[in-house]
């Protein structure tokens, strides 16, 4: 579990994170919406360490990240997968190396034994046999699949991903969502998606958590979407006409 | 005050380099890749510049001291103090901040565009010591690139000095052999160390720290290229008034 409270960041004296407090569940795959320029990014990279926050607290199963010396954020780094917007895989690399580069830095195992490893987690991304493609050999969805991979490789217990489906179509885009949500389950990780993609907030939403310049306007689940009344949330997740005609059914039901 | 900033940024990245160390199993693959890169691949450009500017020299300085004035073996003499001393530590190191020092800031940058850095430090990967160090120790062998340069410098000019019928064979072995002093080589392969310190560590620092997108990362590999080739001729300027002044 992640715990988040009151937490800060300015950029130039400009607030861009205003006091966010909030819990991601294990097991659970959470949500962070919200319009361009919310601070959803800034939010994920505080998380993940990539910035530095001014204020409040981010603790890791009972453990603040503040108070831990450089060995001990080594070690949390370590249990963090990340799948970045642009999957950020190594061009210098084939994909079985960029999967197994987690695996070559952080353990001292057998060749062979990486290599199963790195197998079954590609298998279990139904990307067997392309282990000697180069990510620019690769389509769109193959990178996010391949950055899926390279993230639990290790085992982690964390899994950050920033807008894992942007780019994609639509079709390719529910298998990433549903992906993701599947890991998630089966290995009990605490999982963090920023996205834009209301289909992926319908699709895994278990937990939703709405940013609005910097603050948390509002958090629940799909189900409670539809009912809410909180207006930024309603202008911004029923912005297309599709999704109006979409609750209304909902709401007839 | 920006200049300022940027040299403390230099600096801090200089020791950032030496924490948090990478495995050594990756870091022995990383070297050899960046020496390819860096060394082995920079072989056909540094033999060919060497020979055809050494010949060029020695042809300048022929038409530039006949008569009965000079003795024969000057032109020898005089092409073996400019490659040794000039020529191949310092202008081949230029050379090689428009084709090293680019190709580091742009692969250092591309990596920056893309994530692939925040995805390094997110591991908990030390993506300075990562990026960084292994191309310093890389260019360690540079000063054996140098002596490459310098011997195909003066083979060229003896090659064009003697087929252009300025000069005789055994009067521009004469004059490579007259008055040599050791350490001149000396001088030459210290410059070469500390510039080769300059070529990893300048434009990495210039790929390392660009912001923006595909745009900037041309723009990082221009001013990394003037960076450089700056740093080497201050260097150089240096280095020859504490050694040889």
């Amino acid at each position: 579990m992640i715990s988040i409270k009151n937490l800060k960041k300015s950029f130039n004296n400009k607030p861009v994170l205003k006091g966010i407090s909030c819990e991601f569940e294990k097991g659970k795959t959470s949500l962070i919406i919200g319009q361009t320029g919310s601070g959803k990014t800034v939010f994920l990279k505080c998380l993940l360490g990539l910035h530095k926050h001014d204020e409040g607290k981010i603790i890791f199963d009972d453990k603040d990240v503040q108070s831990m010396n450089e060995n001990q954020k080594m070690e949390l780094k370590s249990s963090i997968g990340t799948v970045f917007q642009g999957s950020a895989l190594f061009d210098s690399m084939n994909i079985e190396e960029n999967v197994m580069f987690p695996l070559k830095m952080f353990n001292d195992l057998p060749f062979d034994e990486m290599l199963d490893r790195v197998n079954l987690v590609l298998k279990r991304v139904e990307l067997e046999n392309s282990n000697k493609k180069m990510p620019s050999e690769a389509s769109g969805g193959m990178q996010k699949r391949v950055a899926i991979a390279r993230a639990i490789v290790n085992n982690p217990n964390y899994l950050f991903c920033d807008e894992p489906n942007s780019g994609l179509d639509p079709k390719t885009a529910i298998v990433i969502d549903n992906l993701i949500k599947e890991i998630t389950e089966e290995r009990n990780i605490t999982t963090i998606i920023n996205s834009h993609d209301m289909n992926s907030v319908m699709e895994i939403g278990e937990k939703i958590i709405f940013l609005k310049n910097g603050v948390l306007e509002w958090e629940g689940s799909k189900k409670n979407i539809f009912k809410t009344e909180n207006q930024a949330v309603t202008d911004f997740v029923y912005s297309s006409n599709l999704y109006k005609k979409v609750k209304q059914m909902y709401l007839k039901k | 005050m920006n200049f300022l900033h940027n040299i403390g940024l230099y600096i801090i990245m200089l020791q950032k380099m030496l924490h948090k160390p990478t495995k050594w199993k990756v870091m022995k693959e990383l070297i050899l890749k960046d020496t390819e890169d860096t060394v082995v691949n920079s072989l056909g450009i540094i033999s060919f510049v060497s020979f055809f500017i050494g010949g060029v020299i020695t042809i300048q300085l022929a038409l530039s001291t006949t008569g009965s004035f000079y003795p024969d073996y000057l032109v020898g003499y005089a092409t073996r103090e400019t490659i040794i001393l000039e020529f191949a530590p310092t202008i081949i190191s230029i050379i090689m901040a428009g084709k090293v020092g680019s190709f580091i800031t742009s692969s250092i940058g591309s990596m920056r565009v893309t994530e692939q850095i925040d995805a390094l430090e997110v591991m908990g990967i030390n993506s300075i010591n990562y990026l960084v160090f292994p191309k310093v120790i890389a260019l360690l062998l540079y000063p054996f690139l140098i002596s490459i340069a310098m011997f195909l410098g003066i083979l060229g000019g003896m090659i064009a000095c003697v087929y252009g019928g300025y000069s005789t064979m055994s009067a521009f072995i004469e004059g490579i052999q007259t008055d040599f002093i050791p350490f001149h080589m000396t001088y030459a392969f210290i410059k070469s160390f500390v510039f080769a310190f300059i070529l990893a560590t300048v434009p990495s620092f210039h790929g390392y720290y660009m912001k923006g997108g595909a745009l900037e990362v041309g723009k990082a590999s221009t001013k990394s290229f003037i960076w450089t080739s700056v740093s080497i001729v201050v260097f150089n300027f240096l280095i020859t008034q504490m050694l040889l002044g």
